[in-house]
């Protein structure tokens, strides 16, 4: 058993990765190093004080005073080069212009700009005597799933899937190339479906360890849950592991030198990082762009990924997003497999 | 009973022919060398015999079988090869590289057994970017060797090895052919096809321009020493091939660029005559050496080129 060539083949393959530290800081470190980096940055604190600023004109320090006591604003007087300035730079989200009618200058495609109008017209208005007409309260929660953090897990964990598929199996394949490893091979008996299949089972070992520490580290810091079986992410991981191996293979079948194979990576990957919803959900781009953009494995791995762990679908009601990253594994592996460059 | 047989082998890439129309023979249990100059075509021939490269034209055979027939995998089983320019995995060791080539056979050595055959079993753990280019060349012939192969291909497997690692080597290699194996090499030293071969093939832009023993090969010659000299600037004027001819004892004449080599019978007849025409002519000696005709004699002879150069 343990001689067998499937076996030696993926012990090589695994033996070749953890002795790389590079290797290892870009699967398991680099996820984790900007899961929490951005789990930081985008903590969810609510919009804060806004600052408004109230030219300086006749009454401008009543104006000021009022808008001061809102609980959501800070307010300031300035002279109207200042006020022009930081309105342009965002410094103040709104300007108000005393007199009858009172001006609110504001950028209206800032949200920020908006609340702050709806906030100060709301205290100048009260202020100047008008009653509420309807009793309300405000009842405020804040749900695990609804962070920006329970967002960016499950999009860090589709988007290391396909790094490391296309990496782990892209590089090794043209390095051995390169080599003239793959030649060397080719002059003994070793099928070429084991060499091939040495890389898939050596990419799904790292799979658990890869899902483990990213999934780990977001319950651990972040208390980022699954509320889905565990059962149906590891399916939906090992789909999409076996979807960007085929695509590895087939970005590595036929380059010759590693910079021709790191160009054609990076043309492969650099649209869906940007398109398929990893940082930020893909609903912000055009219509017209939806069905290319749905239509990207990552895209669909994402979407399913975030469905099992933020909603907790079950695996029967994914068949849609998985089917997707099921037939760019299939094309890819077959399309590879035809114009593959042995030697 | 042959190992190999292949009959009118052309291979061309693009506009260069490399092989153009080479046939040989090798007989079960010998060595035998292809020899010849970078370029000459011995790797495209040597990939052609190991059914890496296939070849325009021609008819292989080997060990009785042929590469068309679909009986790759079978033959493959049989066959040892170290490539010209294969780098191993770095991040492998020794025995972890020859435990992966030997899972690829179904009848192999143990990796013991092969460490033992070229000496590397201290450097079992190493690993392989640790090794000395010596270690890595002994390593790559094991993992040839691991499969207990009846015939072994080798393509230059001393090339830019020191003096000591290709002793080693060649060491390694005879103790395959005494043990009954069948060797085809390729080399671009002379001294080594001498060493290992019974018989080599001389190749020279594609083609076979000599074939025998190298003590027959040498023999074409018509002598077994070689003269060389080279005289002084400006003192007296040189002496001319016709006239180094009718010396007692030489053959033949190769007058080069920067020396003039005689083939001779008889050193101690053709030396002293030498030296006095060159004293009538007054020219002064700046050198002068003598030795065994060699191979690298023929290809000079052959081509008239020098072989390192060429």
């Amino acid at each position: 058993m343990r001689d067998h060539p499937l076996v030696q083949l993926t012990l090589a393959r695994m033996r070749e990765f953890y002795r790389e530290p590079e290797a290892i800081f870009w699967v398991f470190g680099f996820p984790i190093v900007l899961a929490f980096a951005l789990g930081i940055a985008f903590r969810n604190r609510g919009p804060g004080e806004l600052r408004v600023a109230v030219l300086h004109a006749p009454g401008d320090s009543a104006v000021a005073a009022a808008l001061e006591r809102a609980p959501g604003l800070t307010a300031g007087v300035l002279d109207s080069a200042d006020a022009r300035v930081q309105l342009r730079t965002g410094r103040i989200a709104l300007l108000v212009v005393p007199g009858d009618p009172v001006v609110y200058r504001y950028d209206s495609t800032r949200t920020e700009s908006r609340l702050a109008r709806l906030e100060a017209d709301e205290v100048l208005q009260r202020a100047g005597g008008r009653p509420d007409v309807a009793r309300v309260r405000d009842e405020r929660v804040t749900e695990p799933g609804s962070r920006y953090i329970d967002f960016l897990i499950p999009g860090l964990l589709g988007m290391n899937l396909m790094g490391s598929g296309l990496w782990g199996i892209g590089f090794s394949v043209v390095q051995a190339r390169t080599k003239k490893l793959l030649k060397r091979f080719m002059a003994t008996p070793m099928r070429r479906s084991h060499y091939l299949m040495a890389f898939v089972l050596s990419r799904l070992v790292f799979l658990f360890l890869e899902v483990a520490a990213l999934v780990g580290f977001g319950w651990w810091i972040f208390d980022v849950g699954v509320r889905g079986s565990i059962g149906a992410l590891a399916f939906i991981t090992v789909l999409g592991a076996l979807s960007f191996a085929g695509l590895g293979m087939l970005v590595a079948s036929r380059a010759r030198t590693i910079e021709a194979v790191s160009g054609l990576m990076n043309l492969v990957m650099l649209p869906m990082w940007i398109l398929s919803g990893t940082f930020f959900s893909y609903s912000r781009f055009p219509d017209t762009m939806q069905p290319f953009v749905k239509a990207l494995p990552l895209t669909a791995l994402n979407d399913a990924l975030r469905a099992v762990m933020i909603d907790g679908t079950s695996v029967a009601l994914l068949g849609a997003p998985l089917a997707i990253v099921v037939g760019w594994g299939l094309a890819s592996f077959a399309v590879a497999l035809k114009i593959f460059r042995w030697r | 009973m042959l190992a190999i047989r292949c009959t009118s082998l052309v291979k061309r890439y693009a506009n260069v022919v490399a092989v153009a129309g080479v046939d040989l023979t090798v007989e079960t249990g010998e060595c035998f060398g292809l020899l010849g100059p970078n370029g000459a075509g011995k790797t495209t021939t040597i990939e052609i015999l190991e059914g890496l490269t296939v070849p325009d034209a021609g008819a292989v055979e080997v060990l009785g079988m042929r590469w068309d027939d679909g009986a790759g995998r079978a033959l493959r089983e049989r066959l040892g090869i170290q490539l010209q320019e294969t780098q191993l995995a770095d991040k492998l060791t020794v025995e972890e590289t020859v435990r992966l080539f030997r899972s690829f056979y179904r009848h192999s050595h143990t990796v013991d057994e092969v460490l033992a055959l070229v000496e590397l079993e201290e450097k079992r753990r190493a690993w392989v970017g640790k090794l000395s280019g010596g270690q890595k060349q002994r390593l790559a012939v094991a993992c040839a060797l691991v499969s207990r192969p009846e015939l072994l291909f080798l393509d230059e497997p001393t090339t830019g090895l020191d003096p000591q690692s290709r002793r080693q080597l060649w060491d390694v290699i005879t103790r395959f052919r005494t043990a009954g194996g069948t060797v085809l090499l390729t080399t671009h030293y002379m001294e080594e096809a001498e060493r290992l071969c019974h018989r080599v093939a001389i190749m020279d832009h594609g083609r076979v321009i000599a074939l025998g023993t190298p003590r027959q090969l040498i023999a074409t010659l018509g002598a077994e020493h070689v003269v060389e000299f080279a005289l002084a600037d400006g003192a007296g004027t040189a002496p001319d091939t016709a006239e180094l001819a009718t010396l007692p004892g030489v053959r033949s004449v190769r007058p080069a660029a920067d020396r003039t080599a005689l083939t001779v019978t008889e050193v101690h007849h053709a030396v002293p005559a030498l030296m006095a025409l060159l004293e009538r002519r007054g020219a002064e000696l700046s050198m002068l050496a003598t030795h065994h005709a060699t191979l690298e004699d023929v290809f000079v002879s052959l081509t008239g080129r020098q072989l390192r150069d060429a």
